[in-house]
């Protein structure tokens, strides 16, 4: 071996050195393919959305199946405009149609929300049709154990029972948090109420309600899931703060 | 230095004596898939052969993904091995393998994407994957680009030879697909080999029984060759 590659000085340069080379090889290769990326997730999104609302593999297939089974990406894009009749976007008490809707980075603007208390956060909603009823499909994001959480969470047209909801995670622990984005634990929301009469109370993913298969469909509560109690105190918390929101603007829409 | 010199000039002399695939060189890509294989023989990898052969896509993507990443980690890592300093090797090491797993969850979040998401954990785990570094360690250091490519193909083909054999028996017995396409008739409708009152194996889905077939074909494997068996 070499004696100059033993010296503290070449060392030092030798680690600047491949730490610039691997930064402009990365930024390269991701510059390259973000556009790509960014329309799989917007597809993604469309797929999430479609979802909740229902349209999903088996409304092509007409074949019932309980696993998650989106529209197929080729076919989002187009499933989307033809379900999917208005985006609006709610900003300081008004609705105002618009197909910027659909950009709107929820998470950013929540930022923005906590940071500046005048800020008026941006809402986005879709109100989708399908088989002649309207469904009103909120976007949601909050915290999990250890990353974000999100999810779209479909209403019926009474503003008030959940026709189906889908969430996703960033990173929560496989096989417990990340549950989340299974069929078992998604299906339990649909029929659930998030008002109590007048009063609004959201879902609460709730532990010991002796309920595990969801029979009760108006005590505002599903099964949690073993293992994941901080995830689903994550998802009660961005149900009930997120939709929280829109009740002013539910409102009107009634 | 002069004699450092030398006995390099000697070495490189005598390399492309040696032809491209003489039966060391062959050797080296044909004895980590049956005699030396890193899963069965070396026990290296075992996490990810249990995580994600629920499915035999996602078996065939992760060998690829780590086909790729050991066969140019190892290149790459034979090309410096007379630079790199040896002090911070092992972090030289890392970046290497960082760098490469990012290029592959790029390019599979571009051309893959739904298989990016089942993958997402995983992909970042070939960080981990003591494969990886062993044979960075134990083989690019000290040998030349091209006898490390071969290094490098042969492991991860061995690895991914089993991790295709667990996936394949995973997704047959327990959803009664393959790649996604149901040969065994429909679980729903009975047809097929539903209809004879066959059902799927759920426990196949499981992570445990992928610890068990690759317990299997170890047993398979040392009753074939005996030296294989460790002297208890």
């Amino acid at each position: 071996m070499n004696k100059t590659t033993e010296k503290n000085t070449y060392t030092v340069l030798f680690a600047v050195g491949m730490v610039i080379i691997v930064g402009v090889i990365l930024a390269g290769l991701f510059g390259g393919l973000r556009s790509q990326i960014t329309e799989n997730q917007r597809k993604e999104k469309q797929q999430n959305i479609l979802f909740a609302m229902g349209i999903n593999q088996s409304y092509l297939s007409d074949r019932k199946e309980d696993a998650i089974n989106f529209v197929p990406p080729t076919e989002a894009e187009k499933l989307y405009k033809e379900f999917i009749k208005k985006e609006y976007v709610l900003q300081d008490g008004k609705m105002t149609e618009s197909n910027e809707a659909f950009d709107i980075d929820v998470a950013r603007e929540q930022k923005k929300a906590a940071a500046d208390e005048d800020y008026k956060q941006k809402l986005p909603l879709y109100v989708g049709e399908y088989k002649g009823e309207e469904y009103y499909i909120v976007p949601v994001y909050g915290k999990g154990l250890w990353d974000a959480i999100w999810g779209y969470i479909a209403l019926e047209e009474d503003l008030k029972t959940v026709k189906g909801v889908y969430f996703d995670h960033k990173g929560e622990t496989p096989g417990l948090g990340a549950n989340i984005t299974q069929a078992y634990f998604q299906e339990d929301f649909t029929g659930e109420e998030i008002f109590d009469g007048d009063k609004f109370t959201g879902i609460e993913v709730a532990k010991g309600n002796n309920d595990p298969t969801n029979q009760r469909k108006n005590d505002h509560r599903v099964d949690a899931i073993a293992g994941a109690t901080i995830t689903g105190n994550g998802v009660t918390a961005m149900i009930k703060n997120d939709l929280k929101n829109y009740l002013p603007y539910f409102d009107k829409i009634k | 230095m002069a004699e450092v010199a030398e006995a390099s000039k000697e070495v490189k002399v005598k390399e492309p004596s040696e032809p491209l695939f003489s039966k060391k060189n062959k050797k080296l890509i044909t004895d980590p898939l049956l005699d030396n294989n890193p899963i069965t023989l070396q026990v290296l990898g075992i996490c990810s052969a249990l995580a994600i052969t629920a499915e035999l896509k996602a078996s065939i993507v992760m060998s690829i993904s780590v086909l790729f990443v050991l066969g140019v980690g190892n290149v790459v890592i034979s090309l410096m091995r007379n630079i790199i300093p040896s002090k911070i090797r092992i972090i030289v090491q890392l970046v290497v393998v960082a760098t490469l797993v990012i290029v592959v969850d790029l390019v599979l979040k571009a051309f893959a994407y739904e298989l990016s998401k089942t993958l997402s954990v995983f992909v970042g785990l070939i960080i981990t994957n003591c494969i990886i570094m062993g044979r960075f360690e134990a083989f690019a250091l000290g040998n030349g680009p091209w006898k490390s490519f071969l290094d490098g193909i042969g492991n991860a083909a061995g690895y991914g030879l089993i991790l295709i054999i667990v996936g394949f028996f995973r997704e047959l017995l327990g959803s009664g697909t393959l790649l996604g396409f149901p040969v065994l008739g429909d679980p729903i409708e009975k047809t097929g080999l539903y209809a004879l009152g066959y059902e799927n194996n759920g426990f196949m889905l499981l992570s445990p029984m992928a610890l068990i077939i690759v317990g299997i074909i170890i047993w398979i494997q040392r009753s074939q060759n005996k030296s294989l068996i460790e002297n208890p």
